[in-house]
């Protein structure tokens, strides 16, 4: 035990945690724990330009790592700065541990200056969170938020410190337990109702494995692989869980959903016996919800019962930490087959023959650099490597980086899958960079996401944190033209951005980085090899044809069967120039 | 369809502000809310009152259990839980015709808690549908002002199981 303020006894809690990096901004609210900061602390900080680039910069770091990563700033603007990647840790289930400065508390209530209330703002995208009251609190809200963060569903908290109580005295202890009666995450599994889990998926004729992100959060990738070999059971991965099983595997069969291959939906929607693990049935998977994977019996294991039954009844509910379900589902499985119980190796065929027969295809129309040429270079030139970690901003590129990518590794593909966060790459890969400083992390961008962020650019260079930034660059909100000029009749609406302006490569020299312009085809593959063997940071700017559109697609609200694929050459050569 | 829900809380800052979030978020009208201290020292209990389907319900209570102030969440089904409110109530009565009033005050055991020149305050103690009758009949009379706490529940002295738990998966 020894006498400090409470700023100290932040940073000796983070300390404690095993933090080995943060990421923030200082600001007026805050200024006692950056002084303490100053003062000395194991904890490395990365100064970012913005509070949202180091939200997400602190979740890059959580996907990448699987531990929870921290952000730090300021009260009111600050504060409000970390809401988009608080929500974003909300909806894709990232552990983020945010802790804000706050006014005075002779102040709170009073409009003071850059007074906001945040655990109000955010209490419906947080787990939990805490507005400190005395100094003497701060020790254990501090160890509770890194206990909640991961437990369970994981998930985002945050701690907000008034400025007084980082300059009060205590005496520091850390807590050696938690009081937290109310918080009861599964630890164990149903062994009965994994035994039922078990007949159904061993006995299906086509069964298939939906994996969601939770696989990844629930440390449960190794059982996962295990249980698709042991049962002979093909694998369909949401974005969410993309590198959760690898993908040059004979049994990964694709990503479902809106821009998912067409055989990984005819799989998702043919088959018999449908096992969500660690899956949430988004809109953006199923489609019209009434019509996915009709007639299918759902198992779906999960470690948050809230979502067994949300959207899809469960026939079998499994509710337990994944790694200890799949464990469990992989020794039943395996003494099934041996038994007698057949693997589905006709089925295998047809999802086999499926890939053979719809594969993804783009037009080769025009002079200029198609998009998805550009994420097939990035994945020849990546291919094998096991040191490499892909972060993606939202738009087209993203999905194309979803099909054309191949992710072997688990965290190897980090994205913003449930809010859909523009701008979400650049800061994410820095994150990543600090988590995985031997990997080479590329950040596949869009020119609508660059802008977003791309001020952070400035943070990778200057914190030592190289990235690689491939920019899918079309000169367009990409993905709403898409949407406008199949749903809204061609009229182009506020969407041009212009492939020039800003020019890309200039603005990354500005920043301090490395810059290259890939007008045409030729120039790709030398730039792309060059940015990705440089070791510094490295955009490269690749001008792509505005006209693609990503396919295949499920219109919005229509079923998953009924999706739309590449129309072929003739009809894209008539799509008009916006 | 209408359901009683009982929470159990842990008493602390924003507990009853997370919960009735969860609620305005999908919409659902809290038709009455009523917290207060248990039988243990730093448990609140609150009774919500709400109108939504059977589905939505077991969704949210689902939700509410992952809260980290919430120790416990459980329906209290109509039979099987006794559900008590408390009205306050001023009618306008003048002296001439007070007797009657009182006649019916006593058919429905309300007690006068207050006596003006032209008014009297009733505290009346009974199930939702007993106020309700109270009130309609003295509404004849005028009445000034009406204040009721929403309702309590527990379940039954002999009752052998405890309310139904509805985060059952858990």
């Amino acid at each position: 035990m020894s006498r400090m303020v409470g700023a100290d006894a932040v940073l000796r809690s983070l300390e404690a945690e095993g933090v080995d990096v943060m990421f923030g901004i200082p600001g007026g609210a805050v200024l006692p724990t950056y002084d303490a900061i100053a003062r000395g602390t194991s904890v490395r900080h990365v100064l970012a330009r913005h509070e949202q680039g180091a939200g997400h910069m602190a979740q890059g770091y959580a996907r990448a790592s699987g531990r929870a990563g921290v952000a730090l700033a300021t009260s009111g603007p600050g504060a409000t700065n970390l809401v988009t990647p608080i929500a974003d840790a909300w909806m894709d289930s990232t552990p983020l541990v945010c802790i804000t400065g706050q006014v005075r508390t002779s102040l709170i209530g009073t409009d003071a200056f850059q007074e906001i209330d945040i655990t109000g703002i955010t209490m419906p995208i947080v787990k939990h969170s805490w507005l400190i009251q005395d100094v003497e609190e701060i020790p254990h809200a501090i160890k509770a938020a890194f206990h909640i963060a991961r437990t369970g569903r994981c998930g985002p908290v945050l701690v907000d410190i008034p400025r007084d109580l980082q300059e009060a005295a205590l005496d520091f202890h850390w807590p050696d337990e938690l009081d937290l009666p109310g918080w009861r995450p599964p630890t164990k599994v149903n062994k009965p109702q994994v035994h039922e889990a078990a007949k159904a998926i061993a006995h299906a004729e086509r069964p298939v494995l939906y994996v969601g992100g939770g696989t990844l959060n629930g440390d449960a990738c190794a059982e996962l692989r295990s249980l698709a070999e042991a049962g002979r059971l093909p694998v369909i991965t949401t974005l969410m869980a993309k590198s959760a099983f690898p993908e040059t595997h004979e049994l990964h069969f694709g990503w479902p959903g809106m821009h998912g291959p067409k055989w990984s939906n005819l799989g998702m929607n043919t088959c018999d016996v449908l096992v969500a693990v660690g899956a949430r049935f988004d809109d953006r998977v199923t489609g019209k919800l009434a019509a996915f994977a009709p007639g299918a019996t759902v198992v779906h294991l999960d470690v948050d019962s809230a979502e067994i039954g949300k959207l899809r009844h469960a026939d079998v509910p499994v509710v337990g930490p994944l790694k200890k379900v799949l464990a469990e589902l992989v020794r039943e499985i395996a003494h099934l087959r041996e038994e007698g119980a057949p693997a589905p190796e006709e089925w295998l065929r047809q999802l086999a023959d499926w890939r053979e027969e719809f594969p993804l295809r783009y037009g080769s129309d025009g002079d200029l650099l198609k998009p998805q040429r550009v994420l097939e270079t990035l994945q020849a030139l990546t291919a094998g490597r096991d040191d490499v970690v892909f972060t993606t901003g939202v738009g087209q590129h993203q999905m194309w980086a979803m099909q054309y990518l191949l992710c072997d590794r688990p965290r190897s593909f980090i994205t913003s899958g449930g809010l859909g966060t523009m701008g979400f790459g650049i800061p994410a890969a820095i994150g990543a960079k600090a988590a995985r400083p031997d990997a080479t992390v590329v950040c596949v961008d869009g020119d609508g996401c660059f802008q977003m962020t791309g001020q952070e650019i400035v943070t990778s260079v200057l914190e030592n944190l190289p990235i690689v930034v491939v920019l899918v660059n079309n000169g367009y909100l990409g993905m709403v033209r898409q949407w406008q000029d199949m749903f809204f009749d061609e009229r182009f609406s506020q969407v041009h951005l212009t492939h020039q302006v800003p020019d890309y490569a200039l603005l990354a020299e500005a920043y301090g980085a490395k810059g290259f312009t890939v007008d045409a085809g030729d120039d790709l593959e030398p730039a792309l090899e060059e940015a990705l063997a440089c070791g510094r940071t490295a955009v490269v700017d690749c001008r792509v044809d505005p006209r693609e559109h990503c396919f295949p697609m499920i219109p919005g609200g229509a079923a998953a069967l009924d999706l739309l694929e590449w129309p072929g050459e003739d009809k894209e050569s008539e799509v008009i120039t916006g | 369809m209408k359901h009683t829900v009982s929470v159990h809380v842990e008493d602390k800052p924003g507990a009853l502000a997370r919960i009735s979030t969860m609620f305005a978020r999908r919409g659902f009208n809290i038709e009455s809310l009523t917290v207060g201290p248990t039988e243990r020292a730093g448990v609140s209990r609150i009774t919500l009152r709400v109108d939504c389907s059977q589905h939505s319900l077991e969704q949210v209570e689902k939700q509410m259990h992952k809260l980290v102030n919430v120790l416990r969440v459980s329906e209290l089904a109509p039979g099987e839980a006794l559900e008590r409110e408390l009205l306050l109530i001023k009618v306008a009565v003048p002296p001439d015709r007070r007797a009657e009033l009182m006649a019916l005050a006593q058919v429905f055991h309300a007690r006068a808690i207050d006596l003006g020149p032209d008014a009297v305050v009733f505290e009346v103690v009974g199930t939702t549908e007993e106020l309700e009758s109270f009130q309609e009949l003295c509404r004849p009379h005028g009445i000034k002002e009406l204040v009721r706490t929403g309702r309590i529940g527990m379940s039954r002295a002999s009752a052998r199981t405890s309310p139904r738990r509805l985060s059952a998966i858990n």
